[in-house]
């Protein structure tokens, strides 16, 4: 009993000491992140490497969701006649929710891991360290390029998945459930606000700063080489996932109340 | 003038260093030995302000390191050159790059002033005509004259060498012992050296000093060291199994 007592305070507070970092790491990042110089081409370079290399992953997922949630909403469309509203379901559920999450949880795997494992080695090898020798603060030459391209890229990211993610939604409703194809975009562009549109992407900045953030706050706390390495990417992952729904969750709340 | 007075440092409860004082003259080579693990490399981030104590003060040209603002650091960091033990050199780059890194961040010169920055620095350690090569086609040894390369290149008034001739074989590591000279007597930089070979350490060495437990427990000329009385430094300069420092671990276990 006592025991459990010790490791649930044990749990509470390096909970705590990892907010506290992370809160840390994020001042200090939006701090520099505003103060020149700006480095645009490592921007563009990360941009690059988190934004179009996810295209090729992004549309396959996206267009396989577009599939199976049009063949899902169809089975109980079906049952009672509405096949017509499975456009609007999918576009709503795609562009609100899906999408944004979807997106930001690939992109947590993909190229969140990529970065905790690229700065964690970096940190084991002391290279970091050497950085700060050579007068460069890590924060502003590793941590903002990433930070920056990822809160761009993320919600132009999510903008192609919704894309897709209908498209495919839409070849399944034309080619299979004899939907007619101008009535298929009518009733999607209908049923779309731009309340709906804004929310979804509004929120979708606020992942690419978690999954940024919590992948370097991972790779500058890697202790013990290689194994230590491997240990912090899948934490960063998985704290990426659990903190991407936590918002996800609030985001849906406060916009349920503010946009009715 | 290097004055480390008190120094405290914790890592997980257990005090690394332990009030340690330590005064390097300007322009003189300090060795500092101790075994693998005893807190040499911690003591030299310390100089280079890349970690801060919990307590004590690093005072270099009258600045307390430990204390320094982001902008006061900066000033002193392009002043002083760290060469980390495994290299650190950044693998996403050339060798160029990575020798230039300094002066590409911080100044303003022209490409051509910058090569011929680069092709001079890698001269001094003896490497010619690889600024295109990227560090993992590098050697061990090759590694450690870039890094090496890489720390001179800002023509800093410190170098601090993290165990600069572990990992490479005799030839290398005297090649390298006679450069950290050479920089010591062409460019009168002041030099800490933190290193196990006691070799390297008698070769290179004006002063050396022995870090036993968070302490300095012996200072002095070469000789003096390789004379030393006392138990501990004798048994680890003499490299022997038997001792105090042994005895020590004995009766932790």
């Amino acid at each position: 009993m006592k025991y459990a007592f010790v490791n649930l305070g044990r749990r509470i507070f390096s909970f705590l000491y990892f907010m506290g970092g992370l809160a840390n790491l994020t001042f200090q990042t939006v701090y520099l992140a505003f103060t020149p110089p700006y480095k645009k081409d490592r921007i563009f370079e990360q941009a690059k490497k988190a934004g179009n290399d996810s295209l090729p992953l992004v549309s396959l997922i996206a267009l396989f969701i577009g599939f199976i949630f049009a063949l899902q909403t169809a089975y109980f469309m079906q049952r009672i006649g509405s096949e017509i509203y499975i456009a609007s379901l999918v576009a709503l559920s795609l562009v609100r929710e899906l999408g944004p999450v979807i997106t930001a949880l690939v992109v947590a795997g993909r190229v969140g891991a990529a970065i905790t494992a690229e700065l964690g080695s970096m940190q084991v090898t002391e290279q970091i360290d050497a950085l700060e020798t050579l007068a460069v603060n890590p924060i502003k030459y590793l941590v903002v390029p990433r930070f920056v391209a990822l809160t761009i890229t993320l919600p132009l990211l999510t903008l192609y998945a919704n894309l897709i993610g209908i498209f495919g939604s839409y070849l399944i409703c034309v080619q299979k459930l004899g939907i007619s194809s101008s009535m298929y975009w009518r009733v999607t562009f209908d049923s779309l606000l731009f309340k709906d549109v804004f929310t979804g992407l509004f929120k979708t900045i606020f992942f690419g700063m978690i999954i940024a953030l919590v992948s370097c706050y991972e790779a500058f706390n890697v202790e013990g080489g290689a194994e230590g390495v491997g240990r912090a990417t899948t934490r960063s992952v998985v704290t990426s996932f659990i903190l991407i729904i936590t918002a996800d969750c609030f985001f849906t709340a406060l916009f349920y109340f503010i946009f009715p | 003038m290097i004055e480390i007075s008190k120094l405290i440092k914790n890592f997980g409860g257990h005090k690394v260093l332990n009030e340690l004082n330590l005064n390097i003259q300007t322009g003189s080579t300090c060795v500092i030995i101790g075994r693998s693990g005893c807190g040499k490399s911690v003591l030299l981030k310390h100089i280079a302000g890349i970690l801060k104590p919990e307590r004590g003060k690093v005072i270099i040209g009258g600045n307390d390191v430990t204390k320094l603002k982001e902008k006061e650091m900066f000033g002193l960091r392009m002043k002083i050159s760290m060469v980390f033990q495994g290299g650190a050199l950044f693998d996403s780059m050339t060798v160029g790059e990575n020798v230039g890194f300094g002066l590409i961040e911080h100044t303003r010169i022209t490409r051509r002033e910058l090569l011929e920055r680069i092709e001079e620095a890698l001269s001094l350690v003896d490497l010619h005509g690889i600024a295109n090569l990227m560090p993992s086609e590098l050697s061990g040894g090759m590694k450690k004259r870039v890094a090496l390369a890489r720390a001179i290149c800002i023509k800093p008034q410190i170098i601090l060498y993290d165990e600069p001739t572990t990992g490479v074989d005799p030839i290398t590591a005297d090649s390298i012992n006679e450069l950290i000279k050479n920089l010591h007597d062409k460019l009168k930089v002041t030099s800490v050296v933190v290193t196990h070979d006691m070799k390297s350490a008698y070769r290179v060495a004006d002063k050396i000093a022995m870090l036993y437990k968070g302490k300095i427990i012996a200072e002095g000329l070469p000789d003096e060291i390789k004379n030393s009385d006392h138990p501990v430094v004798h048994q680890f300069v003499n490299g022997l199994a038997k001792g105090p420092i042994t005895e020590a671990i004995e009766q932790f276990k």
